[in-house]
């Protein structure tokens, strides 16, 4: 490894290492608005002590013309910070909107949370429990779920968290430009052994990345491994290339709107793909008549994620 | 005027002690006659001992909380010791302690007194929240003592409903009881601010403090209900399984976070709105000067109880709660610091130019504006998106709500604690030992929670039993300000208990202070004032000198 051994080297932190550009924003954010609020609030402080030193009852000064209102003085001390601090509220939704939308090349990794661990899949199929390897210059999505509680994936050398909910796939992205060792948590209180809940995720050059693949090893890809799945469990028998009578062909359907028995459309998404194989009941289809077994409490969490990255990798325009 | 009014309503004038009735203190003596008492201040009482003794187990769990965070690796306690400590002083503080703190002891002791009126308007339904307030809280702490419980005071699905192998049903029964308490107590509050004001007292003329209990009424009121439901679903989908919150039974977890942070946030309202109203009225009290902007301040308090009930989910930025529902409670809750921000600087105006006693209410005044400033800020901080993304659920989210909620509303209430002690208890508190208690207070209190903002920016997760090994120093430095701040707990806790029994008589005004409840004696007689009162000044008449004997 290069770069600095182990964040736990250091015996006093007093500013967290950022590995990435966007973490360095909310840096300068967050500096930037440290010195607007001291602005704000140092005279108050000030103020206060200076006036409960001058007035004190036994001082003689002058105390001549008191004011209780002044409406122009109350508007603008009301207003004015306003407009200041709301030029930060918008820096701020703009750094997250940035956070909400990974760039369309962006490498995804799978994670599962569940108590008390994370495991993390690579695309090839490289698993890998608590740390996390990731390559420098690569935008990297993690697409989570969680098997039981919620937990929450918290990465402060990127400044980002996000809450991973069960039922529901949610999405943390990075780049990262620093290798080295940083920490890694669940955030949210998940029960017993929360605060062990924790890992390393490890910031690696492309050529390090790649040779930690090779050597993690793995015989298959999810995609692949998705695929072996799609016939082990019959879903062949309805959804293979050729079928068109009983169920619709997956073939590309990944992220295409689907149309609805009851009018609208839906994106067919991970969440939406995950929620069709466990309730096939749910959210009916146009054009077909529901005959799709629940595979609820049938297929694991990891099987789900196999599956769903096999249909993504499957995009053969629809007939 | 008739000199019989000018007496009335002049506080210094001597009177004739023999005709005088007994005080409320004395009145009676049995024990019967407390526990049975129907008499505002008497249960004002009743539950000021009852949080006191519930703060200070709290305040226990706390401090085994911070001894155990001393060391990295969690080795003085199990994980679930742990866990089951950090939950019983969330739910012992927030649910027993703070939501009741100043409205259930000084806002029954001094709304009737402070409108000229002779009790709430429904002095036994009164008595029925305490009793109702002590059934539910009594049974949660014995169950978290006893058997204990591991969800945190946020009881977030489906860990609560599915996961945790504690005693969840029965604390939630509990806490949902003492939400029935503080229904009643809000429309008693309500009822009484609106039909019992004495002749002449307007709604203008009414001090802060009451306006502040009016705001936190109406949160009693349309908040509580919410909490109510949710608790009860929570409670049904664990001995049910009826599927509300655990996605396997076709739930939604974040259900619960929305209906939760329904109340939850206005609930820091709850807390920090009655402080306010203190507050002000110390900081008048003490500058002898009428507050500044007082219809500003007034309508600053029914705004943050307005806009409170549209930021809730600033809570749940990071839970894949949409984009623009998160960008528009963002922005909701900068708007939110907008009515805070008037408060602060309309107290610093109020002092400008006043006659300031430095006496220990104005320390603790003092030292709340500073303390809430800070947590109010770092509020700010946290209402930005892309800032929260990195502190949420970190020690900087427990730093900024211990300065709103230590900081704010536990000096507050020491200092009005203190303020209107003689008024309670007809007896002074010694100075000198005051203001050495306000300063540990004070220092502990920095001292414990301000490295608690670096170790949340560093990234160290809250609700960790044990923690990475960079973060000791700082920990160990929050555990060593922890012991001032108990130590500072100590001198306000002693010194008056002493001046029960030998304190010195305090006068019916020791403070020169305005406000309806210093013209009747300390302690007040049973029925509060010996007539009717009739109003025909403005509040905070400071400027006044003709009704003063001075």
């Amino acid at each position: 490894m290069s770069g600095p051994a182990s964040p736990a080297d250091y015996p006093l932190l007093l500013w967290p290492a950022a590995a990435s550009s966007a973490a360095a924003h909310v840096d300068y954010l967050i500096s930037a608005f440290t010195a607007v609020t001291l602005l704000l609030t140092v005279p108050i402080f000030l103020a206060i002590t200076w006036f409960a030193l001058v007035y004190r009852a036994n001082r003689k000064v002058y105390r001549g013309n008191p004011t209780d209102r002044n409406v122009m003085v109350e508007m603008s001390w009301m207003l004015i910070p306003f407009f200041l601090t709301l030029g930060f509220f918008a820096w701020g939704a703009q750094l997250f909107d940035v956070s909400k939308h990974p760039p369309g090349n962006a490498m995804v990794i799978q994670g599962i949370g569940r108590q008390w661990m994370w495991k993390f899949q690579h695309p090839g199929g490289q698993s890998e429990i608590n740390d996390l390897h990731v390559p420098t210059g690569q935008p990297v999505v993690i697409n989570m779920i969680s098997q039981d509680v919620i937990h929450s994936l918290y990465l402060p050398a990127f400044r980002v968290q996000t809450e991973t909910l069960p039922g529901r796939y949610t999405q943390v992205w990075f780049t990262a430009d620093r290798p080295g060792a940083y920490r890694l948590y669940c955030s949210e209180y998940c029960g017993t052994d929360h605060s062990v809940m924790d890992g390393e995720i490890f910031v690696m050059k492309p050529g390090d990345y790649e040779n930690w693949l090779n050597q993690a090893g793995s015989t298959q890809s999810l995609a692949a491994n998705g695929k072996r799945l799609f016939a082990s469990y019959g879903c062949t028998g309805c959804h293979g290339a050729a079928a068109t009578v009983r169920a619709p062909s997956l073939a590309g359907l990944y992220e295409k709107p689907v149309p609805m028995a009851d009018g609208g459309t839906v994106i067919a998404d991970d969440t939406y793909l995950r929620d069709k194989i466990l309730n096939p009941d749910h959210d009916l289809i146009a054009g077909y008549k529901q005959v799709m077994p629940s595979f609820n409490g049938i297929i694991p969490e990891e099987q789900l994620i196999q599956l769903i990255a096999y249909i993504k990798s499957d995009q053969e325009p629809v007939r | 005027m008739s000199p019989l009014d000018t007496v009335l309503r002049d506080p210094d004038t001597p009177r004739i002690t023999l005709d005088r009735p007994a005080d409320y203190l004395h009145a009676q003596h049995t024990l019967r006659s407390w526990f049975f008492t129907t008499d505002h201040k008497r249960i004002a009482l009743l539950y000021l001992a009852s949080i006191t003794g519930f703060f200070i187990l709290g305040a226990c769990a706390a401090g085994l909380v911070r001894l155990s965070l001393v060391v990295p690796n969690g080795q003085i306690f199990s994980n679930d010791t742990y866990n089951k400590l950090f939950t019983m002083h969330g739910v012992i503080m927030i649910w027993f302690f703070l939501i009741p703190s100043i409205p259930a002891t000084f806002g029954n002791f001094l709304i009737p007194l402070m409108i000229g009126a002779k009790d709430l308007a429904f002095p036994r339904l009164n008595l029925l929240s305490w009793y109702v307030f002590m059934l539910g809280s009594l049974f949660t702490i014995v169950v978290l003592i006893v058997g204990g419980v591991d969800t945190g005071w946020t009881f977030y699905a489906p860990f609560s409903t599915t996961y945790s192998n504690t005693y969840v049903i029965p604390a939630l029964v509990g806490v949902i009881i003492v939400g029935f308490s503080s229904i009643l107590t809000g429309l008693n509050f309500v009822v009484t601010i609106h039909k019992m004001r004495c002749p002449g007292m307007t709604w203008f003329r009414m001090p802060i403090f009451v306006w502040t209990h009016y705001a936190v009424s109406l949160i009693f009121l349309l908040g509580t209900p919410v909490i109510t439901l949710a608790l009860m679903l929570l409670v049904m989908e664990r001995a049910f399984h009826i599927g509300v919150f655990d996605p396997r039974l076709g739930g939604d977890p974040v259900l619960f976070e929305h209906l939760f942070w329904f109340y939850s946030h206005p609930a820091v309202y709850i807390m920090v709105l009655p402080g306010m109203g203190v507050v002000t009225e110390l900081v008048a009290a003490f500058s002898q000067k009428r507050v500044f902007g007082y219809k500003f301040v007034a309508y600053a308090s029914i705004g943050l109880a307005s806009i409170t009930f549209l930021v809730w989910g600033h809570h749940m930025f990071v839970n894949g709660q949409s984009q623009l529902a998160s960008t528009v409670f963002s922005f909701l809750s900068f708007a939110v610091a907008v009515p805070s921000a008037v408060k602060v600087y309309n107290w610093t105006a109020t002092i400008h130019k006043g006659t300031i006693r430095l006496d220990t209410p104005m320390l603790y005044a003092m030292g709340y504006i500073g303390l809430f400033v800070l947590g109010g800020v770092t509020g700010l901080f946290l209402a930005t998106l892309a800032v929260d993304a990195h502190l949420h659920d970190t020690y900087f989210v427990v730093a900024h709500f211990h300065y709103i909620m230590v900081g704010g509303t536990m000096l507050a209430f020491l200092g009005g604690l203190h303020y209107w002690w003689p008024k309670f208890t007809g007896r002074m508190y010694p100075e000198a030992w005051g203001r050495v208690g306000a300063f540990l207070i004070f220092i502990g209190f920095n001292v414990t929670f301000f490295p608690q903002f670096i170790l949340g920016y560093l990234g160290m997760p809250r609700r960790y039993h044990s923690y990475p090994p960079e973060f000791q120093l700082l920990n160990v430095l929050s555990s060593a300000g922890s012991t001032i701040l108990a130590v500072g707990y100590f001198f306000p806790l002693g010194y008056l208990i002493w001046s029960l029994w030998f304190g010195k008589k305090a006068p019916a005004n020791p403070w020169q202070a305005k406000g309806l409840e210093w013209t009747t004696s300390s302690p007040p007689p049973a029925h509060n004032f010996l007539r009717t009162p009739v109003v025909d000044y403005q509040p905070y008449d400071y400027a006044n000198k003709t009704r003063d004997n001075g």
